[in-house]
């Protein structure tokens, strides 16, 4: 089932099944009210059934082409990104690599709908900020950019600035308190990309005081 | 540091906005219209359903006897709008195809047959037999079919700007944003119409 108001096209469709749905109910009413009422049940619950399962489609993993180069890690990290579970696994992975790091600009989902995303970006690159300069101190070649508070976005966004990457590093809250891992967003990532997805659990509450 | 971060830092205020990270201004003005008429609309057919059915003094004929609804004439206005919407399709497709003349007729036949709707309307009115003071189900009536008139009116005005603007030469294949979302409006105009149409004429 199709937004229709994306065109004239998609509108026009809706008023055709809009009308074929109005004369089965009215047709329904008349042999019975009741069966009119269930008529409308039906096609209601049918069109809820419709809309949900083409929300619910999962798109077919995405193949990344990698430019040649050096090896190309991307991190996707939220408030963790500072955290030294996070810093140790790069220190492993990345000490000949080039690594990229995408702070996404998280935000309260009523300041999302209100295009009020300031805070959240400048809070992303301050984040994003105090990450770099860590993991330069640590010897590693680090750029990065904020990105969408999507984490699944982000990711797409940064691999086609990028022009792909060799794996991506994810680092979330520890489960019970991460909305990433209540969302199944490793999980997504692992079936969207082709791609080596290394998840870091980081525990901020555990971390030294800075 | 990297240059990303020090460009970030160079200018006032927070860094450059990700394209992605925010919602479209369009869609965002289209879901608020969208909620507003539903909330209009579902207010009038609230008043409906209350002087219908929850109304404890209401008698079991719709509409209360010796009042009738015109349902032929109804009927017969509901196949000029949704016939309407047939000619504003053709129009749309026409330009799409860059054929002008297809739309500018579209557009003309679509004024016509929507004019036409709302004089049926008017004579309608005229001969209906009760008036907004003749009960709740005479107020429920005029304002349901009259703020759809409204809309009708609204949607009227829209074609008629783009039919001067499709008669100036504007709009081609790749440029008809001025003809597509006027066309949106109408079949959402006919949309709430068989709706209306149904729940208060034929239910």
């Amino acid at each position: 089932m199709e937004n229709p108001f994306r065109s004239e096209a998609a509108a026009f469709r809706f008023l055709l099944s809009t009308i074929g749905a109005f004369a089965l109910i009215v047709v329904g009413s008349w042999i019975n009210t009741w069966l009119g009422l269930a008529v409308a049940i039906v096609l209601s619950a049918a069109a809820a059934w419709l809309y949900i399962r083409q929300r619910g489609e999962r798109p077919p993993p995405q193949h990344v082409v990698r430019a040649p180069g050096r090896r190309r890690v991307l991190v996707v990290a939220n408030e963790t990104v500072e955290g030294e579970e996070l810093l140790a696994e790069l220190r492993r992975r990345a000490q000949d690599a080039e690594v990229f790091v995408v702070c996404p600009a998280l935000n309260t989902k009523l300041r999302h709908w209100a295009s009020d995303e300031d805070p959240a970006r400048l809070a992303a690159q301050a984040r994003l900020d105090r990450s770099l300069a860590r993991l330069e101190a640590a010897g590693l070649d680090a750029r990065g950019e904020i990105g969408d508070a999507d984490p699944l976005q982000a990711v797409e966004d940064a691999l086609r600035v990028l022009g792909g990457a060799d794996e991506v590093v994810l680092s979330t809250h520890p489960e019970g308190r991460s909305h990433w891992l209540e969302r199944g967003v490793v999980e997504s990532v692992r079936e969207r990309f082709d791609l080596p997805v290394t998840h870091v659990v980081v525990d901020l509450e555990s971390q030294p005081a800075p | 540091m990297t240059a990303h971060a020090e460009a970030a830092h160079a200018h006032h205020g927070p860094p450059p906005a990700n394209r992605s990270s925010r919602i479209e201004p369009t869609v965002l003005g289209m879901l608020l219209f969208i909620a507003s008429e539903a909330m209009l609309f579902g207010s009038f057919f609230a008043a409906l359903f209350f002087a219908r059915v929850v109304n404890p003094s209401a008698s079991g004929t719709w509409p209360p006897e010796p009042f009738h609804f015109p349902v032929f004439v109804a009927g017969v206005n509901t196949c000029i709008l949704v016939t309407s919407s047939f000619t504003m399709h053709w129009a749309v497709q026409s330009i799409r195809r860059n054929d002008r003349a297809g739309m500018k007729a579209g557009l003309v036949l679509t004024i016509l047959l929507g004019l036409a709707f709302l004089l049926t309307q008017a004579i309608e009115y005229a001969h209906v037999g009760f008036n907004t003071g003749d009960g709740a189900f005479a107020s429920t009536f005029f304002g349901l079919t009259g703020l759809h008139g409204a809309h009708v009116f609204v949607g009227l005005s829209l074609l008629t700007f783009a039919a001067v603007r499709a008669f100036r030469g504007h709009y081609s294949a790749a440029h008809h944003h001025g003809v597509e979302i006027p066309g949106i409006y109408w079949h959402f105009v006919d949309v709430m119409w068989i709706v209306v149409y149904t729940t208060v004429y034929l239910l």
